[in-house]
């Protein structure tokens, strides 16, 4: 872009988007007549460090590709991992998988739900609602220990069982938040302020949705019937009559704008809660590894030759994992499709006309993730301190018997 | 002009940035328990003056120097000017006589225009966005503005702050008038938070689109004079209502009579929580309900919603006179 140009640069250091990302906006007034999106700034090259290891290791790699969506990336990578190997996971894994995926997409749709209404300058709603979504946090943690990288996922099952106490939980949250999407619906989509803020902008028809190959609650938004859980079901969601959330089905027309996005996500949580309901309420008894032997699995991945792509509808859209196996403890091929490479296509036509206090809700729309499309970043201080491995597992323990102690009460 | 008159001259704005800053902190305090939150202690406002004041003043290389540098002191000075133009509860304004409503709707004018300025002469594209929507939304709402003084001036035959504190207007209302002064007061708190720059009218300074709009290359002393005078005005701006519209002191209300000090710090009070009241329900409230609107959404706010309550009004106080 010429110096002279009259533009207004947005990230990677700008309240709207702090991400390793640069939009260029050229603006006339408010107008936005030219835009240019600079994209790559960080390359963290974790495929390859997950091919010098075991696929164990590799799994608990793939949860770091991203900070929100930790269960999307390894659920991807063991639906793959067990085509590639011939391994099935047992019936009640296969259940409780997702039951952690659907809890991690109300977390995930809640966030985004505060981060849009920061974007408009809403902050009371981002606080109303980030309170909502610690219930679902602390739900994780109970289920799995852990906050953010649940590592509970494994090739061939599942490492943490579901427990009578959980389900109790379980339905209490269930509860909490068909009450907390009740009231969503009243406060956020019959807001006046709402409304006028998100109605028409970024709006993304059909057509175009399918030219630029947008994927997840961009695409539904924009009246795409397309969900990997209802195109290709796996595990438990094979037993459930998965459909896309579409505008179309809930007010009878798509306008893919940023109030349709926000009414997709509202009733994908939804829909979520139905589908916990279900496995809570269907779920199998028996064991919930098939390999529980960790040795004789990594044996049994080094006597087994194949290749797998595998899919999981992750909260932003689809993740595409390619897996092949020849010989290693660990694969010798890894490749890893996220959403936001796609949906960030989006931005620049949507961008063009829009004005520059949409600028935020367009950047926001899509829920962009640079660490999805960039991978992992292995940073060493110059001090060489780190937190240690024993502190960070102490501390992670006590905070999941405490609220283990609370779920008791 | 007497010593008395010099003094108070020299303790109002003093007292006024004390009790601009203190009000920035419960407004803020009271914002983030009404978003579940503890929020800052009440002194944190005094502790960011300290904090900018001894930070280093950064002006941009591509900026207007002198005029970068001029207009927080426009703007703070104008605020500090504005406060002697306030009767303090049954204390009378210090520049009383030198001045009426007119020179108050130029002075809060001239905060808006200095910051506007300043963010055109800093050479950022972030503040001159900010300055255009500025300017953009002080055409919008001095319409109202300038209709609700001129209600008063009706009413008064009169423009002067001291005059219409000393006799309450509802006191000089026939029920029609009566009505038409109750729309001004609404078209003037819906006025307050653009006036202020705060939410949903923050549009200048809206952080998420244009990082801080006009502040956004503002740092150190300049951004400190910038936040004084922005905390000063926001006390003027509900202290003005409360002169307009509840004048109403201690005594009359409660039917006691007081005397010396007493009569002084009782009523120093009483007015002090009176804005306080309207700061919360024009300020704190208001930002704390709303998301920010499009500057052409909160044009429209103005020039037609908000203008036609405070014209409506204008017209009720004209026929009930």
């Amino acid at each position: 872009m010429p110096k002279s140009a009259y533009y207004i640069p947005i990230g990677p250091i700008h309240p709207a988007l702090k991400e390793p990302i640069r939009v260029e906006a050229e603006i006339e007034g408010e107008k936005v007549v030219k835009v240019d999106v600079k994209r790559g700034f960080a390359h963290r090259g974790i495929e390859y460090m997950g091919m010098k290891r075991n696929a164990i290791q590799t799994l608990y790699l793939s949860e770091r590709i991203c900070g929100i969506c930790s269960i999307s990336h390894p659920y991807a990578f063991v639906i793959t991992a067990e085509k590639a190997l011939g391994i099935e996971a047992p019936p009640r894994a296969q259940y409780i998988r997702p039951i952690i995926a659907e809890l991690e997409r109300i977390h995930s749709h809640l966030l985004w739900l505060g981060v849009i209404a920061h974007e408009m300058g809403f902050d009371s709603l981002l606080f109303w609602i980030w309170k909502g979504r610690e219930k679902v946090l602390d739900l994780l943690e109970l289920l799995t220990g852990n906050r953010i990288n649940y590592s509970v996922f494994m090739i061939g099952g599942v490492r943490r069982d579901i427990k009578e106490s959980h389900i109790k939980a379980l339905k209490d949250m269930i509860t909490y938040y068909w009450e907390l999407t009740e009231k969503m619906k009243e406060i956020i989509l019959s807001d006046p302020v709402y409304k006028a803020r998100t109605r028409g902008v970024a709006q993304l028809s059909k057509e175009l949705a399918l030219k630029l190959n947008v994927v997840g609650p961009t695409a539904r938004a924009a009246g795409l019937r397309m969900d990997i859980r209802q195109d290709m079901p796996y595990d438990a969601y094979a037993d459930i009559d998965v459909r896309a959330v579409v505008p179309q089905d809930i007010v009878g027309e798509a306008r893919g704008d940023a109030y349709d996005i926000t009414m997709v996500r509202i009733y994908e949580i939804e829909q979520s809660l139905d589908i916990i309901e279900y496995c809570v309420d269907n779920l199998p008894e028996g064991k919930i590894l098939a390999i529980p032997n960790y040795v004789a699995l990594l044996a049994k991945i080094r006597r087994t030759k194949g290749e797998a792509i595998g899919a999981h509808e992750a909260p932003r859209g689809e993740v595409v994992h390619y897996l092949k196996f020849d010989g290693r403890d660990g694969p010798s091929v890894w490749k890893v499709i996220a959403p936001s490479y796609n949906n960030i296509n989006s931005w620049a036509p949507l961008l063009l006309g829009a004005e520059v206090a949409d600028i935020p809700i367009v950047v926001a729309y899509i829920d962009p993730c640079m660490c999805c499309n960039d991978r992992v970043a292995l940073l060493k201080t110059p001090e060489g301190r780190v937190l240690g491995y024993e502190y960070i597992h102490r501390k992670a323990v006590e905070k999941t018997r405490r609220i283990e102690r609370e779920v008791k009460k | 002009m007497t010593p008395e008159t010099v003094f108070y001259a020299v303790a109002f704005p003093i007292l006024g940035i004390f009790l601009g800053l203190t009000y920035k902190g419960i407004d803020r305090r009271i914002s983030a328990r009404m978003t579940s939150r503890i929020g800052p202690p009440i002194r944190q406002p005094f502790w960011d003056v300290g904090k900018l004041l001894l930070k280093e003043t950064v002006v941009p290389e591509n900026a207007v120097k002198w005029l970068f540098n001029a207009m927080p002191v426009l703007a703070f000075a104008s605020s500090m000017t504005l406060l002697l133009y306030i009767p303090f509860g049954v204390l009378r304004a210090p520049l009383e006589g030198y001045g009426d409503l007119i020179v108050i709707l130029y002075l809060l004018t001239l905060q808006s225009l200095a910051m506007a300025v300043g963010g055109f002469a800093s050479g950022s594209p972030f503040s001159s966005v900010g300055a255009q929507r500025e300017m953009v939304l002080m055409m919008s709402y001095e319409m109202p503005l300038a209709t609700v003084i001129v209600g008063f001036a009706l009413l008064y035959k009169s423009f002067s702050l001291t005059t219409i504190a000393s006799n309450p207007v509802w006191n000089m209302v026939s029920p029609v008038s009566g009505l038409g002064v109750l729309l001004l007061f609404v078209a003037l708190l819906v006025v307050t938070p653009a006036e202020l720059a705060k939410l949903p009218f923050d549009i200048a300074e809206a952080e998420t689109e244009i990082a801080e709009g006009m502040l956004a290359e503002y740092s150190g002393r300049n951004l400190a004079l910038f936040y004084l005078s922005d905390a000063v005005r926001g006390f003027a701006m509900a202290a003005i209502e409360v002169v307009l519209f509840i004048p109403f002191t201690f005594s009359y209300v409660f039917g006691v009579s007081l005397s010396g000090a007493t009569f002084y710090v009782i009523e120093g009070l009483w007015f002090l929580f009176k804005v306080l009241v309207i700061y919360i329900a024009a300020v704190t409230v208001v930002r704390t309900s709303f998301g920010r609107f499009r500057i052409e959404q909160a044009s429209r706010i103005f020039w037609v919603h908000v203008n036609l309550i405070a014209l409506l009004g204008l017209a009720l106080v004209w026929l009930g006179v």
